[in-house]
């Protein structure tokens, strides 16, 4: 009760009288305990209100978004909102079932309706994502029927097009007249299903997600550790010199941190291209010979040196301000009860600097694991992460089912590592600033 | 005076609203962007009054495509690849376009017949015609110049890194025509496992000597850098970067890959009717000819051909930079866009994973 004075319900405290009745009342005669409780409960509300307005704005701007977008990489009623009818037949039946006429009867019927409204290539995508090669099969087909179509259908569909009784068709239409659906996941697993609806790899050389993600988490690590190597003697420098120099060195550590990551990762392009800077300079030096000139970009290397100097300052500044709270008096005292300077620095000094490692390797993984814009521009084919196929997907393929499954694995594993992170360190451990 | 406030935002969004018509036209941005305004919007705006306002776009189809799926359209015309075109036509996310409605060439031939193969779509009406080719530094080859698409998977002869794009559409087939295939067999190998095996597998030969680029201004900076001596790039950039930046490139048109631009307005468009007159007046004959004075690609129209003239610099002339054009066209592979609808992410699995195994 150290600082009672700066208590606002101490007043009423004080104030209380009454101690001889047995229940402590206010000055006006009410229960205290019920007076405490009303105050309190005024405060909370003002400071509810006085949040409310982020808290809409996170809901609205943020997660609503991410939930419907999330939703997408589960929920795809691209067929079966478009083709009732055989949906229905799928329904019905089990799986295995070879389709009978009524099943080609609801096949018609549905293509027929589905062409006319022009929702066909809709249908048309959603297989196609489950099985390559089959769009133009919905929407050519759907080019001919429009209109109408006269029975017998199974004859006349096949006539169309024979690929309309591959079994494997059969199969995927099957799983995709539920709008609900395992598959993105699958996929983003480098998994797929067969005719029989059991679940396997795909080929060897389709597969290309479960090499990313185990890349993309290697490499925020080795950016994570390198990030620390770096930042954390520049961290106790910054903390240990005289104000004055400290400031001067902030600013070299703020500068780059407040220019644009677009202009960093270019001068990194700049500097490390083979007919850049560092080459030149290696070559003019005669360390190397013209024609030797070093491969630093448009690779794993190049995607490392930018992003770790990109990410270096979320290093170093929460570092810093935890170690500028470490009072020096403890290492003192450890020198001089025989410690040597580097058990002082491993049992005293590090230990304390635990919070904002914590802080700062938190923040560099996690922004690693989802960089975008430098791998892209300097990865090359062997530096680039998961966030450049979910970028592939949203504006290239435009398959955002993909996308959104690819996203919240990455988000799962973030909030596993997070979890990971709370068992073993404590969340409440982490200190920003 | 907070109700005052209110009142008076609610009341300036109201005016803001009812100024004269504006007409939101979603394209690439860059120099293309410019010669559109200077060949369909100005005349547009002083013919009819109509403001037009140019948004630039990585690709317009995802912001199409987006807008649509929430329901909530803003952008009247967008300017999207042909493969993008069919597909959203084929979901039922555009406006159907009759050839009828279209103005006919000035000799009269309707406009059905004055396009090129192609270019008239169910939902869509291409404005030009542009080619990714072949460009290499002059500067960079002392002895014979690189003239054929095999001359650029021959490192040992033509030494350098080489510049492709990441992406299957266009690296397959440059490998297969310098592997010796002709340009119209391209698509029956690239549907074959085989085929796209001896792709991948010429690719090979040049695979760590190569930089891989992902917008269009990277190949010609990259060039321009020395970073590459030869590389793939959209061959009005290259022009571009040849004529209005005097940098010594050279084009190869051996294997070149012609791909279309094609204007669309999507269903629930806030201005259907003035989108559609746009969409008129920046297809006729005389508009197409017009934005071949500000950048090196061709009008999709074959009556606008002849009445192509020069750059603007009123020097160079542009017939021959055109991928249209009867050299360029030689070994020339066509888009196609319904192999591309269908393959698309099959072969780009499979290009990453060939990408990201070393």
């Amino acid at each position: 009760m150290a600082n009672a004075a700066l208590d606002p319900h101490a007043a009423i405290a004080t104030t209380a009288s009454g101690v001889g009745s047995g229940l402590l009342t206010t000055e006006d005669g009410k229960p205290l305990a019920r007076a405490l409780v009303r105050s309190q409960r005024r405060a909370r509300k003002r400071a509810f209100l006085l949040v409310l307005p982020l808290l809409v704005f996170i809901l609205v701007t943020f997660v609503v978004p991410i939930g419907q977008m999330l939703t997408r990489s589960f929920h795809n009623d691209g067929f079966s909102a478009n083709m009732p009818q055989v949906s229905a037949w799928f329904a019905e039946t089990e799986r295995g079932t070879p389709p009978d006429e009524a099943a080609w009867t609801a096949l018609a019927t549905d293509l027929v309706a589905s062409a006319d409204a022009r929702s066909i290539g809709v249908v048309g995508t959603r297989i196609n994502y489950d099985m390559p090669g089959t769009r133009s099969l919905f929407t050519s087909t759907g080019r001919q029927v429009r209109g109408g179509m006269e029975p017998p259908y199974q004859a006349n569909l096949l006539e169309i097009n024979e690929d309309w009784g591959d079994p494997r068709l059969w199969s995927v239409m099957r799983e995709a007249s539920t709008p609900l659906t395992a598959n993105f996941y699958l996929a983003s697993m480098d998994r797929t299903r067969d005719e029989t609806g059991a679940i396997q790899q795909v080929e060897e050389q389709q597969r290309i997600y479960a090499t990313l993600f185990w890349r993309t988490f290697w490499l925020s690590a080795v950016i994570t550790a390198l990030t620390f190597i770096l930042g954390f003697p520049i961290a106790h420098l910054l903390a240990t010199l005289p104000m004055r120099r400290s400031n001067l060195l902030m600013i070299l550590v703020l500068l780059p941190f407040w220019t644009s990551l677009l202009v960093r990762t270019t001068s990194w392009m700049v500097l490390l291209q083979q007919q850049g800077v560092v080459n030149d300079i290696l070559v003019w030096l005669g360390v190397i010979g013209g024609s030797q000139r070093l491969q630093m970009i448009y690779n794993q290397t190049g995607t490392i040196i930018a992003m770790t100097h990109i990410l270096l300052p979320f290093m170093i500044l929460p570092l810093y301000s935890v170690m500028r709270t470490i009072n020096p008096t403890y290492v003192r005292a450890a020198r001089s009860l025989g410690a040597t300077s580097w058990t002082a620095f491993r049992r005293v000094y590090f230990p304390q600097t635990l919070p904002g490692l914590g802080a700062g390797a938190m923040l560099v993984f996690i922004l690693a694991v989802g960089y975008y814009i430098t791998p892209a521009l300097v990865g090359g084919s062997s530096g680039m992460l998961i966030s450049n196929m979910i970028a592939q997907h949203m504006t290239g393929t435009l398959n955002w089912s993909m996308a959104a499954a690819l996203a919240a694995l990455l988000l799962g594993a973030v909030l596993v590592l997070y979890w990971v992170y709370d068992r073993l360190v404590g969340v409440d451990n982490l200190k920003l600033g | 005076m907070k109700t005052t406030l209110i009142l008076s935002t609610a009341l300036s969004g109201l005016a803001f609203g009812a100024t004269a018509q504006e007409l939101n036209v979603v394209s690439w941005g860059g120099a293309y962007e410019v010669s559109q305004v200077e060949a369909y919007n100005k005349p547009f705006t002083a013919e009819t009054g109509i403001t037009v306002n140019m948004i630039a776009a990585d690709n317009p189809a995802t912001p199409l495509r987006a807008q649509v799926e929430a329901g909530n359209v803003t952008g009247d015309v967008f300017d999207i690849e042909v493969s993008d075109a069919i597909r959203l036509c084929d979901e039922g996310a555009l406006v159907e376009i009759d050839p009828a409605m279209l103005p006919a060439a000035p000799d009269g031939t309707p406009a059905a017949d004055d396009f090129v193969p192609g270019a008239l779509q169910d939902c869509a009406v291409a404005n030009i015609v542009w080619g990714t080719v072949i460009a290499y530094n002059t500067t960079k080859f002392e002895g014979e110049a690189p003239t054929t698409a095999a001359d650029f998977f021959d490192t040992e002869t033509y030494p350098g890194q080489r510049g492709l794009p990441r992406n299957p559409k266009r690296t397959l087939y440059l490998a297969l025509i310098a592997d010796g295939a002709a340009a119209d067999e391209v698509y029956d190998l690239l549907a074959t496992d085989e085929g796209v095996d001896r792709a991948f597998a010429k690719l090979d030969t040049i695979k760590d000597q190569t930089v891989w680029w992902e917008a269009g201004a990277q190949p010609v900076q990259l060039l321009a850098d020395g970073e590459v001596t030869m590389t793939t790039a959209y061959n009005g950039r290259v022009f571009d970067a040849m004529v209005a930046e005097d940098q010594p490139f050279e084009i190869i048109w051996d294997g070149q890959y012609m791909d279309m631009d094609m204007f669309v307005i999507p269903v629930d468009a806030p201005n259907p009717e003035a989108a559609m007159e746009y969409l008129k007046f920046a297809t006729d004959t005389q508009r197409l000819a017009d934005q071949a004075r500000y950048i090196a690609y061709g009008p999709a129209r074959m009556s606008s051909a002849s009445l192509v003239g020069l750059y603007q610099d009123d020097e160079t002339e542009m017939a021959p930079h055109m991928p249209t054009s009867p050299a360029a066209l030689e070994n020339a592979v066509l888009d196609d866009p319904e192999f591309w609808a269908d393959h698309a992410a099959e072969l780009t699995e499979r290009f990453n994973s060939w990408l990201a195994s070393s």
